[in-house]
């Protein structure tokens, strides 16, 4: 049935009537237009979909539009500020941390979470955050590194 | 900028190769191009229908803006393999402009000169010289029109930058941009020599990828993220197993509930302006079908195979097989089998068509857009002037995509719909539709004498195909025969789905079984794996990696560390070399291996773009880590059991070890190909580690821990 649900999507008031049992995933990519999430798998199990959800990295794919009523919502297009790519992004690019690109924004916003949380993340924490999302092109190494990387900038500097 | 510390001087010693391409280099100088009279000519005798070829006008290849800005064209796409980088990196060093000025456009059918498809990384080993020789053809000619301009001699200009300047006379210059004025460039120059390698200014500096800001940003446009006003998004109805034939669709339940309903013969599909919605109304169709049954499956498929293959041909025959049994005083044999593989690529197959008064243009994941433009030309009874197709960034292929059936489907269902139609592949059709690779034999009978030297290599292959797989060892008396392939030459009813190129085809097959075999008879010969290649290499290059590699990762006979297990593999594909050597350890209770470190040496000939060739070696050699431990489909006949990764085990970030790649350059010889020669080596080095660590030998990928308890349990 639609309804009108809000919620903050990347820092700005979002309103969409729809029918709250839809998937996120798809109200961002085709209501709102926003497809830097991508699809896929449909069943959480590759992390492409990632977005977070008040502060957690949930799978868009199998998270109903209605779960997130009244919640702040961080997809990959929300991450720069003022134009700039943020501290993780920066890391993705120096380290070339990407083939193809398409598990890229489910990467970077998974990653995102575990160093809001944990920026000084040991790597075998990362690993274990990181496991769930899937890279057919095997930039794995440079992607733990980007990430171990941006994790000490986002500390300031310091380990 | 600092030369890449991965890189390592090769030897001098004289290329072994022999050139495939149609395009030769001769030396490293002159590019002979542009002359397409002979095959032109041939097509005439034999009246075969025109076909697009190569255009020979350097202004198809690129442009400049009156601003300065340089667009190269390109006929290949960019699937995450860096194609866009090197390309760029390429016209800008012929060019001399600066690397951030060069855009590309790759692919639009429409603008982009022919190309019959992006795989083989012939990207580097063949495109690259038509880039570079429009280039330079477009800077000589640039450099004349500056001189008539400047009333300057050519031989006193110089380039920087786009700009054109006098040696001598201080102030006189003119810029790319202000000689082309916004025009077409009519003049034209024959055979101008590219430059060579070494003095090619950007290949040994950190470039970041033209893509890399687009990627980490979410803008990167792929096939499914293009939206046009009023598209429609199609589900279509899919058979239970392939050959089953459609009895019969009740859609009135879908109608009822919002779908729009096309029919066009067996193509049923159910469109909405919302993909999710669509998806839902699909379910809501009954269909009947009529299935073929078949109880051949992953663990009878070989005997199946077997059964199905026409008689073998020679590959190659050399020596004599029984003169070098005579001489062995063992002769060893082995069986070697590999389950099918998907490409699995994260991005699903993907398009958009949009049919308007008799014209339709198509964003397509493809990795073929121009063959892709004949077949919707085909399927549509359109010209193929008519026909438009646009490749967006391409989200991983490995080969699965150079079949494109979505974009004939949406193409179709956009005719029909009158609107524009997006079909993209959920997960499961993703595998359903993959031509996998296939499942394979390998037979190996070989003669070792009493000094431990192979004395006979008699090789026969069954369903994968040929490709390298003759060995690059000296062996005096040696014979490979083959039926059936990926491409093509099997027996009715072999496969029930379909098959084809991945990654690096056969040869992953081939390697396997070859490297695996190297290692035993190794063993048998009582001979450390390193020292017993080395024995039978007479390959300078492939000498060279090995040593490399063996250095590297500080290789001691018998001595992995404690508890572990090392191994070696070699391989090669299309003139580039590889070694690569790894250390697992095995849990013995459940049978899983753990991959602590590879270390792989490539010798690619030149390494154009340093970062993005250990791109591909670290990419090749992760990917490599599933079909050689967790990735084999799992089907019964036509049904494929697999329809998403909770079974389908890709690589994971727990299962990637440290991974060290060593780049390896030989004076004088081409560029060849980066993206496959680690991916080949991964099975049989793991297989040998695994060997090294248990005294279990393995023989058929891949090594599950069911497999690896089962070979533990013969030991």
């Amino acid at each position: 049935m639609e309804q009108t649900i809000s919620f903050t999507l990347n820092g700005k008031p979002a309103s969409v009537v729809a029918d709250g049992e839809r998937m996120l995933l798809w109200v961002l990519r085709s209501d709102l237009a926003l497809t830097g999430t991508k699809f896929g798998c449909g069943e959480a199990q590759c992390g492409a979909c990632t977005v977070i959800v008040d502060g957690e990295a949930v799978r868009s794919c199998v998270t109903p539009l209605k779960d997130v009523a009244g919640k702040h919502v961080l997809t990959i297009e929300g991450l720069e500020s003022g134009g700039q790519l943020n501290a993780l992004q920066q890391a993705f690019v120096k380290h070339h941390a990407f083939q193809c690109g398409f598990c890229t924004p489910g990467m970077v916003i998974n990653a995102y979470a575990l160093l809001l949380k944990t920026p000084l993340a040991k790597r075998e924490e990362i690993v274990k955050e990181m496991d769930g999302n899937l890279c057919r092109c095997g930039a794995h190494v440079r992607i733990l590194d980007a990430i171990e990387e941006a994790g000490v900038a986002m500390h300031g500097g310091k380990q | 900028m600092k030369p890449n510390p991965a890189i390592e001087p090769g030897s001098n010693a004289a290329s072994e190769i022999s050139r495939r391409d149609v395009l030769t280099l001769a030396g490293t100088g002159l590019v002979v191009l542009f002359s397409t009279e002979e095959a032109q000519a041939r097509t005439q005798d034999e009246k075969i229908p025109e076909r697009p070829t190569f255009p020979t006008d350097f202004n198809a290849y690129l442009r400049i803006a009156p601003n300065g800005r340089v667009t190269g064209l390109a006929g290949k796409i960019e699937m995450g393999q860096g194609s866009k980088t090197v390309l760029a990196q390429l016209i800008a060093d012929e060019l001399d402009v600066d690397y951030g000025v060069v855009d590309m456009v790759m692919v639009d059918t429409a603008v982009c000169p022919w190309d019959m498809g992006t795989f083989g990384s012939l990207n580097v080993r063949q495109y690259s010289l038509l880039v570079r020789a429009a280039a330079a053809e477009a800077r000589a000619v640039l450099l004349q029109m500056a001189s008539e301009k400047l009333g300057v001699p050519v031989n006193e200009l110089t380039v920087r930058s786009g700009v054109i300047s006098a040696k001598t006379a201080a102030g006189k210059h003119v810029s790319y941009g202000q000689l082309v004025d916004g025009k077409k460039i009519e003049r034209h120059l024959a055979k101008v020599p590219v430059k060579a390698y070494p003095a090619l200014g950007l290949s040994k500096q950190h470039l970041e990828r033209k893509d890399a800001v687009a990627k980490v940003n979410g803008s990167a446009e792929y096939s499914a993220d293009i939206k046009l006003p009023g598209m429609l998004y199609a589900r279509i109805l899919r058979p239970p197993a392939h050959g089953a034939k459609l009895k019969s669709a009740n859609t009135e339940a879908a109608e009822k509930a919002g779908a729009r309903v096309i029919r066009d013969g067996d193509l049923v599909a159910v469109l909405h302006p919302r993909p999710d919605v669509a998806d839902h109304l699909l379910s809501l169709v009954k269909a009947e079908f009529d299935t073929p049954k078949s109880d051949v499956d992953e663990k009878s498929i070989f005997a199946h195979l077997e059964k199905t293959a026409l008689p073998p041909t020679v590959v190659k025959q050399q020596g004599s097989i029984p003169e070098g049994e005579k001489q062995a005083a063992s002769v060893v044999e082995q069986t070697y089998l590999n389950a099918y593989v998907a490409h699995a690529p994260i991005e699903t197959h993907s398009a958009l068509a949009s049919f308007e008064n008799g014209r339709v243009t198509v964003w397509a994941s493809t990795q073929t857009p121009f063959p892709l433009r004949e077949e919707i030309a085909a399927a549509l009874k359109l010209p193929q002037s008519s026909v438009r197709v646009i490749v967006p960034y391409v989200g991983g292929a490995f080969g699965g995509k150079a079949p494109s059936s979505q974009a004939i489907e949406a193409a179709r269902l956009s005719k029909l719909a009158g609107k524009p139609v997006q079909v993209v592949f959920d997960r499961a059709e993703e595998f359903f539709y993959d031509f996998f690779r296939p499942a394979a034999i390998v037979k190996l009978r070989t003669g070792l004498t009493a000094d431990g030297k192979i004395s006979s290599w008699d090789c026969q292959l069954i369903a994968g195909g040929d490709r390298e797989a003759l060995p690059f060892y000296a062996f005096s008396n040696q014979r490979t025969v083959s039926t059936g392939s990926w491409g093509g030459g099997n027996g009715k009813g072999m496969h029930f789905f379909g098959v084809g190129a991945w990654r690096a085809p056969s040869v992953n097959t081939n390697t396997f079984a070859r490297e695996s075999h190297m290692d035993i008879l190794a063993a048998k010969a009582g001979v450390d794996p390193v020292e017993f290649r080395l024995r039978h290499l007479t390959n300078v290059r492939m000498r060279l990696c090995l040593e490399t590699a063996a250095k590297r990762f500080g290789w001691k006979r018998g001595k992995a560390p404690a508890g572990h297990g090392q191994g070696v593999a070699l391989g090669m594909d299309v003139n580039t070399y590889c070694a690569t050597v790894a250390e697992v350890s095995v849990d013995k209770a459940t049978g899983t291996v753990k991959v602590h470190r590879m270390v792989v040496a490539m010798d690619p000939g030149v390494a154009v773009n340093p970062d993005g060739a250990l791109q591909q070696m670290e990419g090749a050699t992760t990917m490599g880590l599933g079909y050689a431990l967790t990735e084999g489909l799992r089907f019964q006949g036509g049904q494929i059991h697999d329809h998403n990764f909770d079974t389908y085990v890709l690589p994971r970030f727990s299962g990637v070890p440290k991974i060290e790649c060593i780049l390896i350059e030989t004076p004088g010889a081409t560029a060849e190909g980066c993206a496959e020669p680690p991916v080949v080596t991964v099975g049989a080095v793991l297989a040998n580690a695994i060997f090294d660590a248990t005294g279990a030998r393995i023989l058929e990928l891949p090594m599950t821990p069911e497999r690896v308890k089962a070979a533990l349990a013969r030991v």
